[in-house]
């Protein structure tokens, strides 16, 4: 019995790893820490610089990004707000669906879940992909995304950076958006091991329960 | 005071009576095995999607302007709201998990058999009103995937000659998946499946309870009583069954947990990538796939590629797919194997058991994959589903056949513990 699920827990995983291995085919791995803080401000001071006046993240609002990521008001108020926005309102862009349209022919997509729909090694294999297309409208193109109609933004950086240093700042971006994706992947994981815990001694004790009722039917 | 309390309501309403007859004076095998477990998780999980269900409608808007921020607000901004989500959407796989378990247990011991027939029709009708349910429920997230997987089974209705455009017109209310489909599918998935689902599952307890439990044996234990009247091989279901239950309740829990808080997408098979995306009439997902515990029908469906006899493909392939789940309604009439339990069968129905375990999980596989791609080996995916096809249909159609034929072992008077 015992033995049947220990088997199929290991079964479970198995599989688990099994699916992990699929859909990732040709992207450049990132590593992913969302114990990283610093890595995950650096990157939300990078998308906001760089990304936010396009790609809104409207699911993500500034007060409880600075809380979860220890950003302190007076530098939310500095580095991260505008003029009139106050720090409850939605990251989300002010360029109007039309202007971008006209701009950029297509409007630029929300990334708020973007981590999770195209998963954080596709978005950095993307921001580390562009190459200079003169015969392009933007003169970009995309070795992940052919004539993706977004310019290469951070084409400065990867300019004048070593690139390891280029590389870190993406991954820092992509860190930022894992974290944007699902706020909650904060706390999950250890809320998670300590449900595991209550739940494995409350099995153990249910189990020598059983076998207390049962030592008398053969 | 408390029997004065309990003699009062017992004149009233049948309380202590009821108790006895189906808990602690319900006699049940002595020899369940692990199988045997599913039936209680079954229950367990029932209550399960029907709490966090609740609290979800708390916070969900079922509008197509609003329903995949709000999927999003519950997410972030509700307190707890991700883990009543991600109970819920873990819940629901795992429902069926235990469900395709329940059901493999009653192929292995012969529990569909006389006189539990009926039992097992029932059975039936709760799994697919089940698919009915989570069917309805995956649409309301509004991701691209609900969209267009709704937008494809319902399409499948179009396929029935002459009712069938009128059929999928009247399903979704509209020409095409719109607010219309949301919001009735909505009612659906909260109020009235839900219900019929309530009052099988007590119609199945019933049923259960006039026939007895089945055993790993095949024995029916009823047969063999003691002076008192109680079965010789039996013991009250309370306490012995709910201590035990109690015991697979915690190590079920423990899985549920583990996924919910550390897997809650478990790579795509709970959670599918593109349903992050809102629902998009304008952007199909490159490959529409139902969910996993839906694709071995889907694969079914995809399988039939030639028109035949004058009806097209598509039409033979959604035949198929239906026939295929009816022919578990017949599986109690098409056994004719003297003895119920897998213990006591000849080497044939274990050949077929097992070639029929493996074709169903391969379809499963298969119907998560594109069909023109080679996932196995030598051959495409869509001959591997031909393959599997051709196995799922020969177990049930076969069965009055091998059945007969198969050397069948004496079975014992009395029930073992293996």
């Amino acid at each position: 019995m015992i033995r049947l699920i220990v088997s199929m827990l290991l079964l479970s995983f198995a599989g688990n790893v099994f699916a992990a291995s699929g859909g990732s085919e040709g992207l450049d791995s990132v590593y992913v820490n969302l114990d990283d803080r610093k890595s995950l401000q650096q990157g939300a001071a990078t998308f906001a610089n760089y990304c936010l006046s396009c790609h809104g993240i409207k699911y993500m609002r500034y007060n409880r990004m600075a809380d979860d990521l220890g950003i302190s008001e007076d530098v939310l108020r500095e580095n991260f707000l505008v003029a009139s926005q106050k720090p409850s309102d939605q990251m989300d862009v002010t360029m109007s669906e039309e202007d971008a349209k006209r701009w950029f022919g297509t409007a630029p997509p929300d990334l708020s879940l973007i981590a999770r729909s195209r998963t954080p090694d596709w978005i950095y294999t993307f921001l580390r992909g562009f190459f200079v297309d003169d015969s392009s409208v933007t003169g970009w193109n995309n070795d992940l995304f052919e004539d993706v109609a977004m310019p290469h933004v951070l084409y400065e950086q990867q300019q004048n950076f070593e690139p390891e240093k280029y590389d870190s700042l993406v991954r820092d971006v992509v860190n930022f958006l894992v974290y944007v994706a699902e706020p909650a992947k904060l706390v999950r994981y250890n809320i998670g091991i300590l449900v595991l815990l209550f739940t494995g001694l409350f099995t153990i004790l249910a189990y020598l329960l059983k076998k207390e009722y049962w030592k008398d039917i053969h | 005071m408390i029997v004065k309390i309990r003699n009062w309501i017992d004149e009233r309403y049948p309380a202590t009576k009821t108790w006895e007859e189906h808990v602690s004076k319900y006699y049940a095998p002595k020899n369940f095995n692990f199988w045997y477990i599913f039936g209680s998780l079954a229950l367990l999980v029932l209550v399960l999607q029907i709490v966090t269900g609740i609290f979800l409608t708390m916070h969900y808007k079922p509008d197509t302007e609003l329903a995949f921020d709000s999927v999003e607000h519950i997410m972030r901004d509700v307190s707890w709201g991700w883990l009543m989500r991600y109970l819920h959407s873990t819940g629901a796989s795992l429902f069926f998990v235990v469900i395709y378990l329940h059901m493999f247990r009653g192929l292995l011991y012969g529990s569909h058999r006389k006189p539990r027939e009926l039992l097992w029709i029932v059975g039936m009708v709760i799994y697919l009103t089940l698919m009915a349910e989570a069917f309805f429920g995956y649409l309301l997230p509004w991701g691209n995937m609900s969209y267009w997987g709704a937008q494809v089974i319902i399409s499948l209705f179009a396929a029935i000659p002459y009712i069938g455009e009128g059929l999928a017109e009247w399903i979704r209310g509209d020409f095409v998946v719109s607010d219309a489909t949301l919001t009735r599918f909505f009612a659906f998935h909260v109020i009235l499946v839900p219900l019929v689902l309530l009052g099988l599952v007590f119609v199945h307890l019933v049923a259960l309870h006039k026939v007895g439990s089945n055993n790993p044996d095949g024995i029916e234990i009823k047969a063999d009583k003691k002076e008192d009247g109680t079965p010789k091989d039996g013991i009250p279901f309370h306490p012995y069954y709910t201590v035990k239950d109690i015991f697979g309740a915690g190590v079920f829990l423990f899985i549920l947990f583990g996924i919910t808080f550390i897997a809650p997408e478990l790579s795509g098979w709970f959670l599918e990538r593109a349903n992050f995306e809102p629902a998009n009439a304008l952007q199909t997902p490159p490959d529409i796939i139902p969910l996993w515990y839906l694709t071995p029908y889907y694969s079914i469906l995809r399988a039939v590629t030639y028109p035949l006899f004058g009806v097209d493909a598509k039409l033979w392939g959604v035949f198929s797919m239906g026939f295929a789940i009816f022919l578990f309604f017949l599986l109690p009439w098409l056994d004719r194997s003297p003895v119920k339990s897998i213990r006591y069968r000849g080497w044939m129905f274990k050949t077929a058991l097992t070639v029929f375990t493996v074709s169903f999980v391969l379809l499963g596989y298969l119907g998560t994959k594109n069909p023109q791609a080679i996932d196995l080996f030598l051959f495409t995916n869509l001959t591997w589903a031909q393959i599997c096809y051709f196995l799922y249909f020969a177990f049930f159609l076969l069965m009055p056949i091998y059945t007969r034929l198969d050397p069948v072992k004496p079975v014992p008077d009395r029930v073992t513990f293996k």
